[in-house]
């Protein structure tokens, strides 16, 4: 049985860390906020783009000059893996939860007799596939020192790609991230990157005005600069989400974790409660049975 | 004079969305001018500045890195890989890209065609600069 000096000391850090759990919970928050303004400042600008990329696909496509990227070198034995997890942790399942799916999916690919490699962005995702593939991760991105992330931080990891693309090192690229639902649900993503895969659902709406349309220079030139430029938005995308669901899985989990801390105050408060009106009663047992005994 | 939407997107925000009468953009084969009821294009951008005429006559620049434009009688919308205000430019920035684009034609490791692609960057980059010392 511990002593009364000692739940109390319990009661006091437990209570200690409900305060930060608390404050993490509100820090959360409103890093969450702005990860969400974040993502949706984003969101006009990769919308146009998977438009006029579908409406050129569509002109190109016919004659066959659609550049590699878009195409594939037409094998699929080398894969790469982009896997985006947070840089920390105390976020619930979140980090864990794209591990595993990638794990899952790099299983089966070896299981084909494939070839995998993995650039990992973010630490948290790092430390996890290390453990098992650690041969297998030619990259690691650093993303620990950027507070806010820019455009600039996913250009580089989409001309990482691409450059990898042109020498040869891979055939097919997917990107893992996990998609931001809502605060409390965030679903592990996987997202061909190389060869795209034409978003079909713009093209049967945008058909009639694809027809018309002028290029300067023609739709196959420009088609090679969009897509390389549409590798580095879905990258984006990809980290944005990836913040806000961060954000969303911390904040639920240090909720729970303050609510638990609270639960554990109280069940200790009335073990100390109780102990305490033990030792009065002892006390009291023990002065009248002294006066009795007179 | 007809006014048309124009709308001005970089990745991270959606920078300028109003009515205007005259966008005076740097696409890669020339600048161009666009006026309401343009005919239907697509074309890329080099680095350059955008001059947008607001339909109430204000004059505003920006300064655009690549991207491309897609031009519809009813409006325009450009596609920007990154943008600033011209009266907010960074030197430095774009010092540091020239620095970078310099670098990674150094670095040799890249297929000719990805070279000349770094090449014509940087050249209008440069020129870009220069432009910008002058306002």
């Amino acid at each position: 049985m511990p002593s009364l000096k000692d739940l109390k000391n319990r009661i006091a850090s437990v209570k200690a860390t409900q305060k930060i759990t608390k404050a993490m919970k509100m820090v959360a928050a409103a890093k969450l906020r702005r990860a969400q303004e974040a993502a949706e400042a984003a969101r006009p600008y990769s919308q146009r783009m998977s438009v006029v990329l579908s409406n050129i696909a569509q002109a190109v496509g016919s004659d066959g000059s659609a550049p590699g990227l878009m195409t594939g070198t037409g094998r699929d034995q080398t894969h790469l893996l982009v896997v985006c997890t947070a840089e920390r942790g105390l976020c619930g399942g979140f980090n864990s939860q794209i591990a595993r799916f990638a794990r899952d999916h790099l299983r089966k690919l070896l299981a084909d007799g494939k070839t995998v490699k993995i650039i990992c962005v973010g630490k948290k995702g790092f430390d996890i596939l290390r453990r098992e593939f650690a041969s297998l991760i030619i990259e690691r991105v650093d993303l620990r020192e950027v507070k806010k992330i820019g455009f600039e931080n996913a250009d580089q990891i989409g001309k990482k790609i691409i450059g990898l693309f042109e020498k040869d090192e891979f055939d097919v690229c997917t990107l893992f991230y996990s998609e931001f639902k809502s605060v409390i649900s965030q679903v592990p993503t996987a997202l061909q990157l190389i060869p795209a895969a034409a978003p079909a659902e713009a093209v049967s709406t945008e058909a009639g005005a694809a027809a018309i349309y002028e290029y300067e220079p023609d739709a196959g030139e420009i088609l090679s600069d969009l897509i390389p430029r549409n590798i580095s938005v879905q990258v984006f995308r990809a980290l944005l989400e990836n913040v806000a669901g961060e954000m969303g899985a911390k904040m639920s989990a240090m909720d729970n974790a303050t609510r638990n801390a609270g639960e554990m105050i109280n069940k200790l408060t009335l073990s100390y409660n109780r102990q305490r009106q033990a030792q009065i009663t002892k006390e009291l047992i023990e002065i009248i049975s002294g006066a009795e005994a007179l | 004079m007809a006014d048309f939407n124009f709308e001005l997107v970089s990745p991270e925000r959606l920078l300028l969305s109003e009515r205007v009468t005259e966008v005076v953009i740097p696409a890669s084969e020339g600048e161009m001018t666009v006026m309401a009821n343009h005919a239907p294009t697509m074309t890329t951008i080099k680095p350059g500045v955008v001059t947008v005429k607001a339909a109430d006559g204000k004059v505003s620049r920006y300064v655009v890195f690549g991207g491309f434009a897609d031009i519809l009688p009813t409006g325009c919308t450009l596609l920007a890989e990154s943008a600033v205000r011209a009266e907010e430019v960074d030197h430095a920035a774009i010092e540091k890209r020239i620095e970078a684009a310099k670098a990674e034609l150094e670095d040799g490791a890249h297929s000719d065609e990805h070279r000349t692609r770094v090449e014509t960057f940087l050249a209008e980059l440069t020129q870009l600069n220069g432009i910008l010392v002058a306002f």
